[in-house]
């Protein structure tokens, strides 16, 4: 499960308040440029399994804590265990049993069976016994259940298909889960979990009733802002830091906020108010913090709130925003190079190879010449032929963007010089930054993009030949929709790749994921 | 304690009753020759891994002079209070054969690994930390701990596998915690009070074990190997309970460590160094305190990416774009970067010489091995690498000394170490990184 996963875990089932730390690490990215597929085929090493029994205990002790009435704090037990013991000091297996089923039901994301249930009730019984203290013997069983195998990792669990005989899909509990963490980032809630256990949702109408249940929930939010999180590579900006000497407004809090600024926006934009994905690129609407105004230089106003960018702005549409902008630069200077690079493989799923190993870039920075901005810059180290392959792809977008600094700050010179933000990209010409979110608006490989990149996240695996007719098809009802976000979520969670299992396996053996979802291509491998 | 006494001191415990168990006095601690603890255990041995990014500048940095007494070149001129103490390797080189030089990555997995990564995924083997670690470090509470004073998680040279990376820690406040937190049992405390709780926690344990065999038996090889690899943790997890229920050895040098500071994010040089002299020194007591007997630190990742607040590039984009001045025949920015972190190293090895235990200090009873990831940066080379060790390992490396590879591989210094360790290998790393050769020099 990724970081972000078992937080939203958390957060669902016990309430936002329970402090969870970061027992899961961040993880390298996979070949698709998404973290939630890296986390399909991770392991968990013996160090990262003791920070979760140390983060299990503390979520355990908060849980069954009683509260404290001078520091106002709630008691947790009081409303997350569904019955109070005969006595505190003493087990209590009716009590106990009641708190197991219903926490371990969505935990587990199944039902517990009897025997599981009597197996944790006795544990239960055991350590109150010892511990003489009924919540310290439920908050170890709660302790254990938050390291057990079935709850850190995903287990995909197949059956025959009884629509494609010879053939298996994921049975309800696990079309459930996939289904959730999908959407949602986090595990089904009792409705979801209600309709795996009637089987509900194996039925077409039953998927289909349980999907826009949870399209309308709340928690679509958190699920595409996960999306989007990881698309963006935005977990890049919990290392991230300016150079206070070259930009004095930029602090943590102005990055923090600009992540959130995006984030606030591609929700707004595409759940909200149900616009055409596109015109993500060329919007003015976004939310302003105090943080963010001064680097933007508009009033502000208290707390996040809506703004619009005026028409002659050069602001428009979220490549324009400080987070891409910032992300994509070093610390002291901006980067029409990472720019372009993020560019073209974030959003337009583009690869640009690294360079060379032993290439001199010291004309980038050649003391004796009058060299004052990236464009001239840059244009010396092109005149390398090994370097100027790949920084043809790159710097063209990259340099439209150049009128805004490392920090995201608008400029119009640089040492001294104009900047000249002509580009082009893939043959369409601009002549300054908006020019480049309107080209980048009508290119055809961005919505192919989304289309992949969300597929290959609901599926949890790298997309491969065998699912070119899955996304041609997604492409179709993409732009058919008008390239409405939600219609392609649901499109992609009830096409039957979501379920079914592509058969390359004898036996019907479940697929373990430790994070995200799995790959229909390699579930019962 | 007799198997009889330890059952009784657990039951008694377990029904809430604290255990006090009086303890010699410090002084009494170890026997008369001073090398070992007054149980009559040996000291024991620790291994420890340092790594830097981006190399040297050669021409200010390779001494002329190899052996003892040897000279140190501007760039390493901060050396002076610890060249006794430690090696210096320089001109060792690691083997890509038919493998692509993979930027700033190549070189540092030959040296941790022995083997040549094949692609930017590919993790070949697994790092030197962990082999050691499974000799010396099933012992304590932590088989080994990881750092770095970048603050990113990411940036660690030590994995298990391709698909098992063992992330870094990378706020000292939060390795305080897991360190000297709750569970945390003063070895030289006066009362030992195991917790209640760990019998219940094991028991509980044995639940998950359960759940994970049953899950073993369903799934498929490749899944099969992560669910084993989860089940040999759990293991680990489990006897790490069985040695918090048993009253540790007294430790003379150990003593818990003042809370540290919760720093920004951030890689400015005075922000890292800050954040590598928090880790060092709670690395420092994680070991006097045999929390741990293994541990890994990264002053810089491979890309370094530290910054100077002024000055526009991070030291890896300057380590490509800046000249090399032509009077002085180095790039005098990166030197720069170089030194802040050749000053840190200096911080690490003197903080663990400062620590006395037996007739010695903690630092002698200790092998800590540094690394990075290219000799010259700016053309990504990884011939003629240069490479550091510090302390004796109890008395079994010599110290003082420059050694010139002479082009032989740089795997020899890992192959070494993990002899003097007492890892039992006949030969370490694949291909021409394949050695059996010790660098005799330094050994005793």
């Amino acid at each position: 499960m990724t970081s972000q996963q078992y937080s939203n875990m958390i957060g669902d089932v016990f309430g936002s308040d329970i402090q969870i730390g970061t027992p899961i690490p961040p993880r390298a990215r996979a070949a698709d440029g998404l973290l939630s597929t890296a986390a399909s085929s991770v392991g968990i090493p013996g160090g990262q399994l003791m920070q979760l029994q140390r983060a299990a205990t503390s979520i355990a002790n908060q849980v069954m804590d009683d509260g404290d009435i001078e520091k106002e704090l709630p008691a947790h037990r009081a409303y997350l265990v569904p019955c109070k013991p005969q006595a505190d000091n003493a087990p209590d297996d009716a009590c106990a049993e009641k708190f197991i089923r219903s926490t371990g039901r969505l935990l587990f994301r199944r039902s517990l069976d009897d025997a599981q249930v009597a197996e944790w009730v006795g544990k239960a019984h055991e350590g109150a016994d010892h511990l003489k203290d009924f919540y310290a013997g439920l908050a170890s069983v709660l302790e254990g259940m938050l390291i057990d195998p079935m709850v850190l990792m995903v287990v995909d669990t197949t059956e025959p298909d009884p629509d494609r005989p010879g053939q298996r899909r994921l049975d309800a509990y696990s079309l459930a889960s996939r289904l959730s963490l999908f959407l949602w980032n986090s595990v089904p809630n009792d409705a979801v979990l209600q309709a795996a256990e009637s089987g509900e949702i194996q039925t077409p109408a039953g998927r289909e009733r349980v999907v826009e249940m949870m399209l309308a929930s709340p928690r679509v939010e958190n699920g595409i802002r996960a999306f989007f999180d990881d698309m963006l590579a935005y977990d890049n900006f919990d290392s991230l830091a300016k150079d206070g000497k070259v930009y004095s407004r930029e602090s943590a809090a102005v990055l923090k906020d600009a992540r959130e600024q995006t984030l606030r926006t591609v929700y707004d934009h595409l759940i909200v108010r149900n616009r055409d994905y596109r015109d993500l690129f060329t919007t003015r609407d976004t939310f302003m913090s105090p943080a963010l105004a001064s680097v933007y230089n508009v009033p502000a106003v208290p707390g996040w709130a809506p703004y619009s960018f005026p028409e002659d702005s050069p602001r428009m549409g979220i490549l324009n925003q400080v987070s891409f902008l910032a992300l994509h630069s070093h610390p002291g200077r901006s980067s029409p190079t990472l720019r372009g690079k993020a560019l073209r493989e974030t959003l337009l799923c583009q690869i640009v190879p690294p360079p060379p190993p032993n290439v001199d870039f010291s004309a980038v920075e050649d003391p004796d010449s009058n060299l004052r901005t990236a464009r001239e810059r840059l244009t010396a180290h092109r005149a390398n032929p090994v370097c100027a392959g790949c920084h043809k792809i790159t710097d063209p977008i990259g340099l439209a963007m150049e009128n805004f600094d490392g920090a995201g700050q608008y400029r119009a010179n640089e040492g001294g010089a104009p900047i000249d933000a002509s580009g082009n990209l893939d043959g369409k010409e601009f002549t300054d930054p908006q020019g480049l979110a309107q080209a980048l608006h009508d290119h055809p490989g961005v919505p192919a993009c989304l289309v992949k990149r969300m597929y290959g996240y609901g599926v949890g695996g790298l997309t491969t030949a065998a699912d070119k007719p899955q996304l041609t098809y997604l492409n179709e009802q993409f732009e058919a929709s008008g390239y409405r976000v939600p219609d392609l979520l649901r499109a992609i969670a009830l096409s039957p790749a979501f379920g079914n299992v592509v058969e390359p396996a004898a036996a019907p053996t479940p697929a373990i994921k430790t994070a995200g979802l799995t790959a229909s291509g390699s579930a019962a491998q | 304690m007799t198997d009889f006494n330890r059952r009784r001191v657990l039951r008694g415990m377990f029904n809430g009753t604290a255990v006090a168990v009086s303890l010699p006095l410090l002084n009494c601690f170890l026997n008369d020759n001073g090398t070992a603890l007054a149980s009559g255990a040996p000291i024991p041995q620790r291994f420890g891994t340092w790594s830097w990014g981006l190399g040297m500048s050669k021409s200010i940095f390779v001494p002329k002079k190899t052996g003892p007494g040897f000279d140190l070149p501007e760039e390493i001129a901060m050396f002076a209070p610890i060249r006794d103490k430690m090696n210096l390797y320089t001109n060792y080189n690691a083997f890509r054969d038919a493998a692509p030089n993979l930027c700033h990555t190549t070189g540092w997995v030959i040296l941790r690994s022995g083997t040549a990564p094949l692609n930017g995924g590919s993790k070949p083997g697994e790092t030197i930390d962990v082999t050691v670690a499974k000799k010396i470090g099933t012992t304590t509470r932590f088989p080994s701990i990881t750092v770095t004073a970048t603050g990113d998680p990411r940036d660690t040279q030590s994995y298990e596998s391709a698909t098992s990376v063992n992330n870094a820690e990378g706020s000292p406040l939060a390795l305080y915690s897991s360190l000297f937190g709750a569970d945390y049992q003063d070895p030289n405390a006066k009362n030992f009070t195991p917790s209640p709780k760990i019998l219940v926690r094991k028991s509980v344990l044995s639940t998950v074990s359960e759940d994970a065999k049953k899950l073993m038996s369903q799934v498929g090889a490749e899944d099969k190997a992560r669910i084993d690899q989860y089940f040999t943790n759990l293991r680990e997890l489990e006897n790490q309970l069985d040695r918090q229920s048993q009253k540790p050895e007294p430790r003379e040098a150990c003593v818990k460590p003042k809370l540290p500071p919760e720093l920004a994010t951030g890689v400015d040089y005075q922000l890292v160094a800050r954040r590598h002299r928090l880790f060092t020194d709670l690395l420092v007591m994680a070991v006097a305190c045999d929390q741990t007997r293994v541990f890994n630190a990264t002053y810089s990742k491979s890309f370094s990416s530290t910054t100077k607040p002024g000055y526009e590039k991070p030291h890896h984009t300057a380590s490509h774009e800046e000249p090399i001045d032509p009077k002085l025949g180095y790039q005098p920015m990166v030197s720069w970067f170089l030194r802040r972190g050749f000053e840190e190293w200096v911080y690490f090895v003197e903080a663990f010489s400062k620590v006395k235990e037996g007739d010695g200090t903690l630092l002698d009873n200790m092998l800590i091995y540094a690394s990075t990831d290219q000799s010259f940066a700016k053309i990504h080379s990884i011939e003629g690498l240069p490479m550091f060790s510090a302390g004796r390992a109890g008395g079994k490396i010599k110290t003082g000394l420059h050694l010139d590879g002479g082009g032989t591989p740089g795997t020899r210094l890992g192959y070494t170490m993990m002899k003097t360790l007492g890892v039992d290998i006949k030969s370490w790393g694949t291909q021409s990184n394949d050695t059996s050769k010790e660098i005799g020099e330094i050994l005793v």
